[in-house]
């Protein structure tokens, strides 16, 4: 008796170890991940130099009063490339998306956006993790959703896919777009 | 032959020494500074390898981590200071040794509560195993005493 209970230990073991594993494949856990800070709160500033012109500042101030997503990427990222095509339809979609391109050279960056198209409004420059550290991004692609009152109300960190928005951002767009209609 | 391994001990070390200069140089202010510093890539967590702290780690992240570190200290900032500045942007997470608070409780007391449950399992068996070694003497001294009485 003794000897079938270890046995019936063991296969549950290993049934939970497969149903973890399971969801770690579909993206739905990922034991690296940290709780973000900053749900809640008020988005830290950005105030950088823009991808496209080192002499032009971005402000994330300019964004106040709508919806709008924050992407970290880089070139030296695979899931970036991967989710970039979904970035380019989410902008067809009339989301505003902020990019902020983390640890890179800007010409790579840059090269990349013209081989896979730029689905950003605009575009930070933190080659020396100034602004990913104040937004605690410890990896990337991260995006985060910043409400009209600049305060960030969902977190994904890790490749952005249609499964991932339709369960974490795709309500708060609803919602918005229906209270813009009854106003 | 020893004073040429030893010689060939020393090149070693002196190769290594330098190899450690060349990855960590920075120069503090004075000597509490540098304490300091060096206390607080020590307990702060990489995030990107989480099994290492700031000071062990190479990913990029860490190394710019580090500077951080190393500028707020230049610009007066505490040692304290520093730590919630981190904590606010990773959370508790950030420190490897975090508060004790009911969020980190299992954390701080989950090792004791298993070995707790291992003592008592490891008792148990152990007084088991006990009694059914005991019964056996028991019945064994039992048949003998009764083949003793039956030969009589």
């Amino acid at each position: 008796m003794a000897r079938y209970a270890l046995l019936i230990g063991f296969f549950i073991f290993m049934g939970v170890f497969a149903l973890v594993l399971d969801r770690m494949g579909k993206g739905e856990y990922n034991p690296r991940d940290i709780p973000t800070e900053f749900i809640g709160k008020p988005a830290p500033q950005i105030h950088v130099p823009t991808l496209f012109d080192a002499d032009k500042m971005l402000n994330s101030d300019q964004f106040r009063g709508q919806l709008w997503l924050l992407n970290i990427w880089g070139t030296w990222c695979p899931e970036c490339w991967r989710e970039h095509a979904f970035l380019n339809e989410l902008k067809k979609a009339g989301v505003p998306i902020v990019g902020l391109n983390w640890r890179d050279e800007r010409s790579e960056a840059i090269a990349m956006l013209n081989q896979l198209g730029n689905p950003f409004v605009e575009i930070g420059f933190d080659p020396d993790s100034s602004v990913a550290m104040d937004w605690g991004v410890y990896g990337a692609p991260e995006t985060f959703l910043v409400d009209a009152q600049g305060v960030v109300i969902a977190k994904h960190a890790g490749g952005l896919t249609p499964g991932v928005w339709q369960k974490k951002f795709a309500a708060y767009f609803e919602r918005s777009a229906g209270s813009e209609q009854t106003q | 032959m020893k004073i040429l391994s030893s010689l060939f001990c020393v090149f070693l070390f002196s190769f290594s020494l330098t190899l450690q200069a060349k990855v960590e140089s920075r120069e503090f202010a004075n000597a509490q500074m540098e304490e300091d510093y060096k206390t607080l890539v020590a307990e702060l967590r990489c995030l990107v390898c989480q099994n290492q702290n700031l000071a062990d780690s190479n990913a990029e992240l860490a190394v710019d981590m580090r500077n951080k570190v190393y500028s707020m200290l230049n610009e007066g900032k505490s040692k304290t200071e520093i730590a919630d500045f981190m904590v606010a942007r990773y959370g508790d997470f950030v420190l490897y040794r975090p508060p004790v608070k009911s969020s980190t409780f299992m954390l701080w007391f989950g090792p004791f509560i298993f070995l707790l449950i291992g003592a008592l399992i490891a008792i148990s068996y152990v007084r088991r195993q006990q009694k059914s070694a005991q019964s056996v003497v028991d019945t064994q001294t039992q048949k003998r005493a009764h083949s003793l009485l039956d030969d009589d």
